[in-house]
């Protein structure tokens, strides 16, 4: 324990290298999204010259399979997955927390019914139940988010009340019991402020998975419109012409991937935080 | 030391000079500790948490914690020096050579092993005994010897299906199993209740006296040591300031911090206020370079600073070893105590009534009819082993358990069941101060918040309620600097401050206090009760406290319960009551509870 004001989970886990290389790979890959369109030399879908070419001057790394620019898309197609998996995941999140919040501090009959439901919703496989919905009502960003939401919701639900019960029985909620503090007041001050290191590490770990999903679905082409600039859209349009043209294909990829590590790195740096793991080691 | 000028015939175990670190920074966990413990003897090694006493126990296993280095000295066990044996060495040396009893058998206990299998394992690691057979016998005859019966019924057992008295016999039985030259016994009676306890304190040294066992008994518990070792040893900041017989170092402590200890146990037949002290031992990497109670010590002078006093032997004809240049000095602490009962004038006005009171947990009654008044300004202990309904009652009363039947009366006024039906005035009319100081206050949130909420449900102004807290920081002795700070920086004790300020700011007329002090050290606890006895006689508060540790109801109540089974057994003035129980079950409750006896000073 520290002597000073108690650092929290997310100040202490910034001293270690690998929460620190995370935040700096999602900062860039969020710097991409937000300053690209800016920068980008051509619109996401300006002609640029011969389709599936390595070489085209005026491009860095050439065209794509309708002839545009392989750059300037890749520095179009990013905002749509960070804003989606970042809205979903805050749903998700504020939802499920609450509901474990509300379910390890009532137990009862309440703990039952909320839980069990959560276990119902994470019966259902993520991605079957975003195809089929995708497919029946079409791919519009707010079903999408929704789905994303509602499937995250329920395994924060489950970490949120685990992490919650031992909270729960300690002798300082009781004392704002016997003091009448309301429920709410319990909750929201008392128990959540000391769950927030396995929450923290689980909503990293949460937008990892969407962000995952989302680009997962614009491969399956369920991106939101038609030729959008779009990093998991962009992979699946072009990887047919992987051998001739590859950049059209590993620049996204690499994007999603780099972003996908870098919340990895913090969650897992938080969560050794949490944990304890580098307790003393502050350079480990 | 005048303790090695004698036969080294039968010495058992030997600790010189031994210095164990912090890893990384260097800081000294425990420095310069010389030990002796002839075979067939008990060294009782005392001193509070922190001191570095659980830290020489698992050294003299050759063992040191995460992050903890044995930085030099030797610990020599026959002619063996541990200090010198690589991990394999070490492997084999545990459990046959020196062996450990752990203080929570619960936990010590491979859950998924039965009780057989398990002794047994350590006989096969060592190779004790030439066959399976023998192996067997020695199984029943070990359990035999801690006083459990080695039937194949027992012997397949599993650990939670034995009571923990069982628990940590079996523990002593896996530490004496390959017959051991030394034993390290860390607190192993901490969890037991009084009268398993003194029977556990029993079969110890019977064990280590009739096979020649050379036991290191750590504890905090003075009343313990002094019923139970034939040396003592006192650690304070990680030195040994004082070592002698029992009797030398109960009835003439020599270390002024001895004495305040000493001052400090409560005294169960005494009429006498114990006496604490303020403040904390440094941690390592903060000691001083010289005396490191000087900063608490009355007699400090420049030449307690300036070095660490040496060794000198004050015992007449027996070994009295002690570092302090002022020994004896200190006046003689327990003279300071005063009549305690006497002072707080008792009222005839009832503050709390309970009549008929039920309680118990889904159908299943733990508290069973209980009947008792406490009266305005007085303080009624309610006393009983655990499971003996006691916090439940508690509990009910500061409306936090809300399975009761019966009426509890505050003011005239019956309580609700639970506290959040009560109104606000009756809620913060009667306030709780728990037994853990470590999860009894919200961890992320400054001291001074906490005690300024029941302020705030009451609808005082955030100005006035600050003035209100400050105040009541001053009253606890903290000061109101302590405001900003957090549980996490602050002491046991200190918390401890930090909830009574917290229950006391919003001006009950009922306290109670459950176990309050269990888990503080000894002079911290006898502050605690200081600070108690006063408050509860300057605001004229009605007091229920909960212990399960009988000499210190002498010290802060007027009368006592005594609670068996969910029924109250006994009830009456302390001192008349703790002198001459009426009840069989009071009567063994006191003869189980280890006190300090008393030693002739010669």
């Amino acid at each position: 324990m520290s002597a000073e004001k108690p650092a929290g989970v997310w100040r202490s886990s910034l001293r270690l290298w690998r929460t620190r290389i995370g935040i700096a790979l999602v900062l860039l890959l969020v710097g991409v999204a937000i300053v690209g369109p800016w920068v980008a030399k051509f619109s996401p879908s300006e002609f640029a010259g011969t389709p599936n070419t390595r070489h085209v001057p005026g491009t860095w790394l050439g065209t794509d399979y309708l002839g545009q620019d392989v750059v300037s898309r890749f520095l179009h197609g990013g905002r749509s997955i960070l804003w989606m998996a970042s809205v979903s995941t805050l749903l998700g999140f504020v939802f499920g927390a609450a509901i474990g919040l509300v379910a390890a501090y009532n137990r009862g009959r309440l703990d039952d019914v909320l839980m069990r439901g959560m276990d119902i919703l994470l019966a259902f496989p993520q991605l079957l139940l975003a195809l089929v919905a995708l497919t029946t009502i079409g791919p519009e960003p707010w079903l999408i988010i929704t789905i994303v939401a509602f499937t995250t919701m329920p395994r924060i639900a489950r970490i949120t009340r685990g992490a919650t019960v031992p909270v729960v029985e300690r002798d300082f909620i009781g004392a704002a019991e016997a003091l009448g503090e309301s429920r709410f007041r319990i909750i929201t001050k008392e128990l959540l402020p000391n769950v927030t290191g396995p929450l923290l590490v689980e909503a990293n770990l949460r937008l990892t998975y969407s962000i995952a999903t989302i680009a997962g679905l614009g491969f399956l082409g369920f991106a939101t419109e038609v030729n959008a600039a779009d990093w998991g859209q962009m992979v699946q349009e072009n990887r047919t012409a992987l051998t001739v043209a590859p950049w059209g294909t590993l620049l996204p990829a690499f994007a999603i991937a780099l972003l996908t590590v870098g919340t990895g790195l913090i969650a897992d740096g938080v969560s050794r935080t949490v944990a304890g793991v580098d307790r003393g080691r502050p350079d480990a | 030391m005048s303790g090695t000028m004698q036969s080294r015939e039968n010495v058992a175990l030997e600790i010189r000079g031994l210095r164990i670190d912090v890893a990384e920074s260097g800081a000294d966990i425990v420095d310069e500790v010389d030990l002796t413990i002839r075979r067939g003897e008990v060294l009782g090694l005392v001193g509070e948490s922190g001191s570095g006493k659980t830290t020489i126990g698992l050294a003299v296993l050759g063992h040191a914690r995460r992050g903890v280095a044995i930085h030099g000295g030797t610990v020599r066990i026959g002619d063996r020096d541990l200090n010198g044996l690589d991990a394999k060495e070490l492997r084999s040396v545990r459990g046959k050579l020196v062996s450990y009893v752990p203080q929570d058998p619960g936990t010590a206990l491979n859950p998924a092993l039965r009780i057989g299998k398990q002794i047994m394992e350590v006989l096969e690691t060592h190779g004790f005994g030439a066959n399976q057979a023998e192996r067997e016998a020695r199984v029943v005859e070990v359990l035999s010897e801690v006083m459990l019966p080695g039937v194949p019924e027992f012997l397949r057992r599993y650990p939670h299906q034995l009571s923990g008295g069982q628990q940590q016999r079996v523990g002593l039985a896996m530490a004496f199993a390959c017959r051991p030259a030394v034993i390290v016994l860390d607190e192993p009676t901490t969890g037991l209740d009084v009268s398993t306890q003194t029977h556990v304190l029993q079969t110890i040294r019977d064990l280590a006296a009739r096979h020649g066992v050379a036991a290191l008994y750590v504890t905090h518990d003075l009343a313990v040591v002094a019923t139970l070792a034939d040396q003592v040893a006192v650690m304070y900041a990680g030195r040994v300031v004082e070592q002698g017989s029992t009797a030398d170092i109960f009835a003439n402590p020599a270390h002024p911090y001895t004495r305040y200890l000493v001052a400090a146990a409560p005294e169960m037949d005494g009429d006498r206020q114990m006496v604490g002290l303020v403040g904390r031992a440094p941690s390592p990497g903060k000691r001083p370079v010289g005396c490191a109670f000087a900063l608490r010590c009355e007699l400090a002078t420049e030449e307690c600073v300036a070095e660490f006093p040496a060794v000198t032997d004050v015992g007449t004809d027996r070994p009295h070893q002690v570092r302090c240049v002022h020994a004896f000095g200190v006046p003689d602490r327990t003279a300071l105590r005063v009549a305690s009962t006497a002072r707080v004038a008792r009222e005839s006005e009832v503050a709390l009534s309970i009549r008929h009171v039920d309680a118990g947990y889904s159908g299943t009654n733990v508290v069973h009819d209980v009947s008792f008044d406490i009266q305005r300004g007085e303080c009624v202990a309610l006393v009983g082993e655990s499971g003996s309904g006691k916090s439940t009652l508690s509990r009910s009363i500061g409306g936090l358990h809300r399975e009761w039947t019966g009426e509890i009366v505050l003011d005239g006024t019956p309580l609700e069941k639970s506290s959040r039906n009560r109104p606000v005035a009756q809620r913060l009319s009667i306030q709780y101060v728990f037994q853990n100081p470590y999860s009894s206050l919200h961890p992320r949130r400054p001291v001074a918040e906490s005690i300024a909420r029941p302020l705030a449900i009451a609808g005082v102004d955030a100005r006035e309620a600050a003035i209100e807290v400050d105040r009541m920081l001053e009253r606890v002795s903290l000061g109101s600097a302590y405001g900003s700070r957090y549980p996490d920086q602050l002491s046991g004790g200190e918390r401890q401050r930090v909830a009574i300020a917290r229950a006391l700011v919003s001006k009950p007329h009922m306290l109670i206090c459950d176990e309050v002090t269990s888990a503080l050290d000894v002079l911290v606890q006898a502050a605690i009760i200081e600070l108690l006895v006063d408050l509860q006689r300057d605001l004229g508060l009605a007091m229920l406290f909960v212990t399960h540790n009988l000499p210190l109801v002498r010290s802060i109540a007027q009368r006592v319960a005594v609670m068996s089974d969910g029924k109250i057994v006994e009830l009456g003035d302390t001192a008349q009551t703790l002198q001459h129980p009426q009840e069989e079950y009071t009567k063994r409750l006191l003869a189980d509870t280890p006190v300090i006896p008393t030693f002739s000073n010669d």
